[in-house]
């Protein structure tokens, strides 16, 4: 029988409540048997219904205006289009058919943007199992239209009042849930985080990514890219991007973090204005894994921020802590106000209104080979970089927070906005 | 001396959160607890995502951690108790982990300062067996003990490796989820007991114990002690919720632990008599 990872390096172990540690044993037989091993045929019928369901395979897809702009052929691994509008659907299908083959009876979720408490939402409808989905009040309001699609595929949404009411807050609340009942539910947990054998999982889930992406670029160009860039909260659509391609040395993997407003943090308030733990993070424990954390000098989590609220999280996966340690992993930041252009130039340019999140990942290309560029990374003859997601969730925050600022390629939307 | 000496008779354990909701006021609170009769005091060192806690002491660690408490605090804390009871620190790994100076190892430099300032032992709750090596160590070297708690789920070889490293007593989980006062004893608290019987370590049993009754019926269930946490914490939250005086709330803490522990006592004597010869 196939073992599952239980840690990364130093990275990942099982930190948790004893009343989880049955249940985390339980899941980790189920994980090495079903998903591994394929047993019952669990993998064959995952594989159907992500196609079927989900849409899959995505496409790779050339970016001709960017590929000009910046001087090298950039395709997109097309995430988008699948069923949901992002790549959480990959594992949360996964974790619910898991949960059924287990027996369980309930599905609970955290979410931070919405994306992952829509699939898992999505999948239980389609797997008919009942679901509840925590969420920060925070997030709540900054992504309504997501908690509507959640209610509307029958899940109950319960608001996370407290703390500052994000992604952190959530899981938290989560983890009390699933302490309580930990017998009949199962935790769909929406990233590479967490206690073993979560971070191993999700990534084998989310693997299929770069499975075909690796398949599509040698059919479409031949060989393999020179890099591959995706953006990084938790990590799960970076790990499922990079996944067939760590052991290709000659593929560069850029990682690439939310900046927030600033690099600083302020021990004080106990905030760090971003959400970049694998640059600036300090190795801790926290959400049941050891990784890399925004910590303050006690060991206090802080608070983390991004424009995105899907890359907003104090924490990252252990394996990414790990590859980063490793250098097999370049991790890199992209503040709002670049987020937020690359938005806007993805949207005019290719037409693909790119997730918050997503964003970041552009607006790497555009700070190291736009006209403005820093020159600090030599783009490589080609680059995939994963689309993870749309970006209809974040058209109102993309209005307020463009208001904000002066962004030259933005357009103005005052005509439709003001005395509404 | 270790914590088991402390259950020669049915012991009652009392948690509060350390510097909730202030640091004055939070020392007079513990001392009230041991003038009523505690035998063990748990004393929480707050930390930022308390997975294990139900809103009463989420609340009260937020009320501690935005009174100024962090680590070296709650050691300066633990050093101006004027209380003759053993003292258990219950925190999260995280906080054992970082702190020392960087280039120490880890873990060991928060127990050589705890062990200096009195603590006799230690409760994490996310830190299962499995992963509780390097803590296990350094409470050898300094002389404390390392609680563990078991859940209604833990059975088996899990059981068997936690008992293998506990020392000072077992914290039985008497329900599944998270900590906070409940109106009932869980029947999960008996078949955990049962469970534990063959191991030679003091039982005592937590999570949502509130009244005397309910302390003699988890004693007469077999329960070497009590642990309660969130009952008292309400009170603490009432007095900071309405500006109580320091010495009211004290003396409600007091006459609690009063009932509580004489609740322990009278369990004792509910107990099946051992068959006559």
């Amino acid at each position: 029988m196939s073992e599952s990872q239980h840690t990364f390096g130093d990275y990942g172990g099982q930190y948790v409540p004893e009343a989880l540690m049955p249940a985390i044993e339980e899941l980790t037989d189920a994980y090495e048997r079903y998903v591994l091993d394929n047993e019952e045929g669990f993998m064959d019928e995952f594989r159907q219904r992500i196609r079927d369901f989900g849409g899959r395979p995505t496409p790779l897809q050339r970016a001709d205006q960017l590929s000009e702009r910046y001087g090298t052929e950039v395709y997109l691994k097309r995430e988008d289009l699948l069923h949901g509008g992002a790549h959480k659907l990959n594992n949360a299908l996964g974790q619910v058919l898991l949960a059924k083959y287990m027996g369980k009876e309930r599905i609970i979720a955290e979410t931070g943007a919405g994306q992952h408490g829509t699939a898992t939402a999505m999948a239980a409808a389609h797997l008919d199992m009942p679901c509840e989905i925590y969420m920060g009040r925070r997030d709540i309001n900054r992504q309504r239209p997501n908690v509507f699609r959640m209610r509307i595929n029958g899940a109950e949404v319960n608001p996370v009042d407290i703390g500052r009411g994000t992604l952190k807050e959530a899981i938290s609340e989560t983890m009390r849930d699933w302490a309580t009942t930990v017998e009949t539910t199962h935790y769909v947990i929406g990233s590479v985080v967490g206690p073993a054998p979560f971070p191993a999982m999700v990534r084998d889930f989310q693997s299929v990514i770069s499975k075909e992406a690796r398949r599509q670029f040698d059919e479409q160009v031949g060989g393999l890219p020179g890099a591959v860039v995706a953006c990084a909260g938790g990590g799960s659509n970076t790990m499922g991007t990079f996944a067939n391609f760590t052991d290709d040395e000659d593929v560069d993997l850029y990682a690439v973090e939310a900046g927030g407003s600033t690099l600083s943090v302020d021990e004080e308030e106990g905030v760090a204005p971003n959400s970049a733990s694998l640059s600036i993070g300090e190795e801790g424990v926290l959400h049941g894994a050891r990784t890399k954390l925004l910590q303050d000098s006690h060991g206090q989590i802080m608070e983390s921020h991004s424009v995105s609220s899907g890359l907003d999280y104090s924490g990252v996966g252990p394996e990414l802590a790990y590859l980063v340690d490793e250098g097999r992993v370049t991790p890199v930041t992209v503040d709002d106000d670049e987020a937020l252009e690359a938005f806007h130039r993805l949207s005019q340019d290719e037409g693909i209104i790119p997730a918050l999140e997503t964003a970041h990942a552009f607006g790497f290309l555009e700070s190291v080979a736009g006209p403005d560029g820093d020159g600090s990374v030599e783009l490589p003859e080609t680059v995939v970089v994963n689309v993870s997601g749309r970006g209809d969730k974040d058209l109102e925050a993309v209005i307020e927070e463009t208001d904000k600022r002066d962004l030259d390629n933005a357009p103005t939307m005052e005509v439709f906005t003001d005395g509404a | 001396m270790g914590l088991e000496d402390a259950f020669d008779e049915p012991a009652f354990v009392p948690y509060l959160a350390a510097g909730d909701p202030d640091f004055e006021s939070s020392l007079e609170y513990v001392e009230a607890l041991a003038r009523g009769g505690a035998d063990i005091i748990e004393l929480g060192l707050p930390f930022s995502e308390p997975i294990a806690e139900g809103p009463t002491i989420q609340q009260a660690v937020v009320r501690s951690l935005e009174g100024g408490m962090t680590p070296e605090r709650f050691f300066e804390f633990v050093e101006a108790l004027d209380v003759d009871v053993p003292l258990v620190c219950m925190t999260y790994y995280n906080l054992i982990y970082q702190y020392g100076s960087e280039g120490e190892p880890p873990v060991r430099p928060f127990v050589e300062r705890a062990a200096e300032v009195g603590i006799d032992g230690f409760v994490v709750p996310d830190l299962p067996a499995e992963e509780a090596g390097p803590l296990r160590d350094a409470c050898d070297e300094f002389g404390l003990d390392l609680v563990f708690i078991v859940a209604p789920t833990t059975r088996g070889e899990r059981l068997q490796r936690m008992m293998e490293q506990v020392s000072g007593y077992v914290y039985v989980q008497a329900r599944l989820g998270v900590t906070g006062a409940r109106a009932d004893v869980s029947n999960q608290t008996e078949e955990s007991l049962a469970r534990l019987a063959e191991y030679d370590v003091p039982k005592a049993v937590g999570f949502g114990i509130s009244s005397g009754e309910q302390a003699a019926d988890v004693v007469a269930a077999g329960a070497d002690g009590v642990i309660v946490g969130s009952a008292l914490v309400d009170i603490v939250a009432d007095g900071a919720e309405n500006d109580l005086p320091t010495a009211e709330v004290a003396d409600r803490l007091e006459s609690l632990a009063r009932e509580l522990k004489q609740g322990a006592v009278d369990g004792a004597q509910r107990r099946p008599r051992p068959e006559g010869t």
